[in-house]
């Protein structure tokens, strides 16, 4: 049992928890619309690495830092001391239950829990196959020290592969770049690039590095070469001195998550990457949609005036902007005509990716695009799979 | 209209809900400060059950005489409950959604006879 501290000193005690209850309307919605007879793709959702702290310690390979790692973890809450961020009200005070919760759910059948309760609320919604992310990890880019970014995302790397994804064929990821250190980065594509269950890399965009640095060139040609989707997640960072003027989570969130992947796309476009890797698939995750259409204006705008200052550059900013790929949540929904225009100028038929972020609390439902009331059938169907298998050349598991 | 039987009178103590069924409807009955309340169950936003989640005071900003902002506090009077899936907040009053009052749930007329509590499913 847990008591959920509330309002005015009272307590609300919680016997039980389980994720398929917690989503029966969702269930509905897929019985109702017939996600069965369409593939589903959740192109970004998550877990929670760091309940599985002790067992990703396991396959850190650096001893001395394997062991500071574990006796912080045993000191305090797991995590603590060795992963950087903190501050952060995701839970909404309490208001979001799935996070105080999930310590209560029971997930028995003898598979590890990650999958056991992931393909829970898969099962719910009507999802075939999700792209899963780490959580907290999503600000280890932040981190001080370069070598413990690529100690614990190689470390993660190799037990989300062997624990999760080598036993699992519904879940799949985009594998954690440790971006600080370019040549640790190649070397993830190298070794775990064929691995099982492995769609892409992802470079957590809460970080300091231009993504067109020299540096970075071989990478991006060898995901390239391998026909591998390179992914920008996007995260906010409390401590960066501007994100450090606003006093409330939802600023920070809503500024913080749109913000480094402003800044990544601009230094991508502005710097030619599209004409140095046209057939490298770039894909911009949970920044919403919002921002795009700013983007694009913006940086026609300024480019028609200022060409010379990006030579590489053939075509439009935007033009290379609709050849690019975007996850779909946390899709802004409270002006429709917008949101259609939005769909219009990212080419969302074929662009577009359907995206849950589940168990996170700004979550989508497959509905937020099935009940979209300018979208043909087809295009429903594209953005919420037919899109993603032809990205990440999937056929779904029997 | 039919009449769905909530709760003994007895069993349903003051700050708590229980939630029953019409049919394919789903009616969220919060006892607050001595009357009864109910909802349909489906938050406006994605469909989440609206009425299962957490029962809050509103927030509130304290704003001084002179404009300055002083701290904030929980509201005595309004009561919020909150959509478990993303944090909807409704009045538990009125059933209207705090951040835009122009959204509102469906609410049910609750009716005491003798003993039990039943709410007018129509």
């Amino acid at each position: 049992m847990l008591e959920l501290p509330l309002s005015d000193f009272r307590k609300m005690a919680v016997e039980e928890f389980d994720t398929t209850k917690l989503l029966a309307h969702a269930s509905r919605q897929a019985e109702e619309r017939s996600y069965k007879n369409f593939p589903i793709i959740d192109v970004d959702s998550h877990h929670y690495e760091l309940e599985s702290f002790h067992e990703i310690l396991e396959y850190m390979e650096d001893p001395v830092l394997q062991q500071l790692a574990m006796s912080a973890s045993q000191a305090t809450s797991k995590g603590n001391g060795v992963m950087p961020g903190g501050v952060g009200y995701q839970d909404m005070g309490g208001r979001v239950t799935r996070y105080p919760l999930r310590k209560i759910e029971k997930a028995e059948g003898g598979k590890h829990r990650d999958i056991t309760l992931t393909k829970r609320w898969m099962d719910a919604m009507g999802i075939d196959l999700a792209v899963m992310f780490p959580s907290p990890m999503l600000q280890l880019g932040l981190h001080p020290q370069v070598e413990v970014e690529v100690a614990l995302s190689r470390a993660y790397n190799r037990w989300l592969v062997e624990r999760v994804l080598s036993h699992e064929p519904r879940i799949r990821s985009m594998l954690y770049l440790p971006f600080n250190d370019p040549e640790a980065s190649y070397k993830m594509v190298q070794e775990f690039g064929t691995a099982k269950g492995v769609n892409g890399f992802m470079v957590t965009s809460a970080r300091h590095r231009p993504v067109h640095h020299n540096a970075y060139m071989k990478t991006y040609a060898l995901l390239e070469e391998m026909n591998l989707p390179l992914a920008f997640h996007a995260g906010y960072n409390w401590n960066d001195q501007a994100m450090g003027m606003m006093n409330k989570f939802i600023s920070v969130h809503a500024i913080g998550f749109v913000f480094f992947n402003m800044v990544h796309i601009t230094n991508w476009l502005m710097n030619g990457m599209p004409e140095r890797f046209p057939k490298l698939k770039v894909l911009w995750i949970e920044s919403g949609l919002a921002w795009l259409p700013f983007m694009m204006q913006r940086l026609d705008n300024e480019y028609m005036m200022r060409s010379s200052e990006a030579p590489m550059l053939k075509r439009l900013p935007s033009e290379y902007m609709r050849d690019m790929f975007y996850s779909s949540q946390p899709m802004e929904m409270t002006d429709m005509g917008a949101l259609e225009t939005t769909f219009r100028m990212i080419k969302a038929d074929t662009q577009l990716l359907y995206s849950s972020d589940y168990p996170h609390w700004d979550f989508d439902l497959p509905s937020t695009i099935y009940d979209l009331p300018f979208l043909s059938e087809e295009a429903k169907r594209n953005i919420l799979g037919g899109n993603a298998m032809r990205v990440f050349n999937l056929t779904l598991p029997a | 209209m039919p009449e769905i039987h909530v709760a003994k009178i007895a069993q349903f103590p003051d700050g708590e809900r229980r939630i029953v069924r019409a049919g394919d409807t789903e009616i969220g009955v919060f006892h607050w400060q001595g009357r009864y309340y109910a909802y349909e169950n489906l938050c406006v936003h994605q469909g989440g059950p609206a009425c299962e989640g957490v029962i809050m005071h509103k927030v509130e900003d304290v704003i001084a005489a002179d404009k300055t902002w002083s701290g904030q506090k929980f509201s005595k009077d309004e009561i919020h409950f909150v959509c478990p899936w993303h944090g909807y907040e409704y009045d538990l009053k009125t059933g209207e959604c705090a951040a835009d009052r122009k959204l509102k749930l469906k609410s049910f007329e609750v009716v005491k006879r003798g003993e039990d509590v039943y709410v007018v499913a129509g």
